[in-house]
């Protein structure tokens, strides 16, 4: 018996285990510094805006600084306070930003909305000709299309016109809006409607009571897509508005570019403020664009 | 978001049970058929004036053949298409696969990997032209980083845009910069939806991170995978911004893209007609992109 026990002993020793809390510590230092690896990736051409924009001359970079002498803050207080000539009309030309980009993103979730409902929710026959005329034009590259509108906003009149940027950018968001609405629209159960519908509503009751608050976090995601793709665009401004009252935020940045000693602590400086409309948008409804342009993406 | 939240469960339920549509939204008539008519129309008129409309145009001004043939003999053109080709090419697949292992690390649970996600967006928000210009800036020579390459390393940095290759590479750099973050959250998206059951068997079974990775993620995203390529290559396909504003072409125009060259046709040597042709000869690479676009995409959800 005692023999018994005595042999049995070293079997009951537990059996020896990988190291999982030094694996865990290692895994978690990796992490941590994978992070850091990308924190600086991601930070880094912002802080070489922030760089440009604290320098006296806005030339601290091609010096062989990392961090101006003397920073200072002047470069913005010219812009907000329209002190140099190309930035003459710095808040007339950020409020036509702000016009493109604002009417982008309300015609964007109204027209792709009032389309996603009719195709997704009415079943409207033969709606998948607009479905797939949308997927196809999306297929067009936005910048493939710059000669036609060209001369095509002149025959529409549109020329030196914000309306004809105000297209163009609903032009190329409404298809992806449309089906990043179609997708999530089917996480929506269609007896909601049903039951609107046996209660008596009209279609533009369901549209407005049931669709549009249930689909919120989709119409965000896609409001906030459309302010993006006004904002990102540069190129058709550029080349359909002309005169000093129509130019935008993105047009004046350009413009310095015409001379190669423009203070260019400004042009950033400009640069930086235009940028903040739809980092805040965005991060202001981030919880919502997450779920809006993924949820109804993927399908487990 | 709560909305969303308290709708799955039942939208789930309403998928696995099969979709059944009411009889008033099967065979619409009368007023019904005027509303959903009604509804349409914005879009539609949208679609066919500013979209249709102006690519029946595009490719009407660009049907001359002796466009094609001048410029089919232009080397430019050839260039141009050349490095299209390795732009979006190598662009692409560079951007999803990051893309891919990124949304594997932000599945990560640590209170820095959710800070970083936050962050890992500021490119996408940030405005096209003012990254761009500042990615310019900070490759050229001397720029940023050939002063952060001395004050730590002390050595000088590469002149990025003086070679062919590291100013190409600079652009897909500058590219996948702006846009991993946005195909990351997709990708993200995806890889939440896999039921955790799966990872907890395939540990069970002894399968390590890199098995994992590649029996059960790479499988089951690798449609969802498909579509984003596809649409990722639309987009890097028709980009004029990071071409024109972090190599404006250097060097000597030899990193033109068919979308820069198309605007330079337009805009500097005033010959619209083959401006257009440059870029309608792209064509036959975008209608089967668009064939299958449609397929993939019509109107069901990305089956994982």
């Amino acid at each position: 018996m005692t023999a018994v026990v005595t042999t049995a002993a070293p079997a009951l020793r537990p059996p020896r285990r990988p190291n999982y809390r030094r694996r865990r510590q290692l895994a978690k230092a990796g992490s941590a510094a994978l992070g850091i690896v990308l924190l600086i990736w991601w930070v880094l051409p912002v802080y070489n805006m922030v760089l440009i924009a604290i320098d006296p001359t806005g030339s601290t970079e091609f010096a062989g600084y990392i961090w101006p002498p003397a920073p200072t803050l002047d470069a913005f207080h010219t812009v907000l306070f329209e002190g140099y000539w190309y930035l003459r009309d710095f808040w007339r030309q950020f409020g036509n930003s702000a016009y493109i980009g604002a009417a982008t993103m309300v015609l964007t979730v109204i027209i792709s909305s009032l389309a996603g409902f009719a195709l997704g929710r009415m079943r409207l026959s033969r709606g998948w000709i607009v479905s797939n005329a949308a997927l196809l034009i999306y297929a067009v590259p936005a910048y493939f299309l710059i000669i036609p509108y060209f001369r095509l906003m002149h025959s529409y009149g549109l020329m030196d016109s914000l309306w004809a940027i105000v297209a163009i950018d609903v032009t190329f968001a409404a298809p992806y809006a449309l089906l990043i609405l179609q997708w999530y629209g089917r996480l929506i159960p269609i007896e909601l409607d049903e039951a609107a519908r046996i209660d008596g509503a009209t279609p533009l009751q369901v549209y407005s009571k049931i669709y549009i608050p249930l689909m919120a976090p989709a119409l965000a995601a896609v409001g906030t897509y459309a302010l993006l793709v006004s904002w990102n665009e540069y190129l058709y401004q550029f080349l359909l508005l002309n005169s000093p009252g129509k130019k935008t935020v993105a047009i004046a940045i350009a413009e310095f570019f015409e001379n190669d000693d423009s203070p260019w602590n400004l042009m950033v400086a400009a640069g930086l403020i235009y940028s903040l409309p739809p980092i805040v948008t965005f991060f202001a409804l981030r919880r919502y664009i997450a779920s809006g342009l993924t949820m109804g993406a993927v399908k487990g | 978001m709560s909305g969303t939240q308290d709708v799955l469960p039942i939208a789930s339920r309403a998928v696995k049970r099969g979709r059944r549509w009411p009889d008033w939204a099967q065979h619409l008539h009368g007023s019904e058929f005027a509303w959903a008519i009604a509804f349409v129309v914005p879009y539609a008129a949208v679609l066919v004036v500013f979209a249709l409309y102006p690519v029946l145009y595009g490719l009407w001004t660009a049907s001359d053949p002796a466009l094609y043939a001048e410029l089919f003999d232009s080397d430019d053109y050839f260039d141009a298409v050349v490095t299209t080709l390795i732009y979006v090419g190598v662009g692409v697949n560079l951007d999803m696969f990051l893309a891919l292992l990124l949304s594997g690390y932000f599945m990560r649970k640590e209170w820095w990997v959710k800070a970083l996600l936050v962050i890992s967006i500021l490119p996408w928000a940030l405005p096209a032209q003012v990254a761009f210009i500042s990615w310019h800036w900070m490759l050229i020579y001397p720029g940023f980083i050939d002063s952060l390459s001395w004050n730590i390393f002390g050595v000088d940095g590469p002149d990025w845009f003086h070679n062919y290759w590291t100013s190409l590479g600079s652009m897909i750099i500058a590219y996948s910069w702006k846009n991993v973050p946005f195909w990351t959250l997709i990708l993200l998206a995806g890889r939440m939806v896999i039921p955790q059951d799966l990872y907890d068997a395939a540990e069970i079974d002894g399968a390590s991170g890199l098995r994992r990775f590649t029996h059960l993620v790479v499988p089951l995203l690798g449609n969802l995978y498909f579509v984003c390529t596809l649409l990722a290559t639309v987009w890097m396909l028709g980009d004029f911004n990071t071409p024109e504003m972090v190599t404006s072409g250097a060097p000597d125009g030899s990193t033109d893209v068919l979308a820069t060259m198309g605007a330079d046709l337009l805009l500097e040597k005033g010959n619209p007609a083959l401006g257009l042709a440059t870029v309608v000869s792209a064509v036959p690479v975008l209608i089967p992109i668009g064939i299958l676009l449609v397929r993939r995409l019509q109107v069901r959800e990305v089956q994982l």
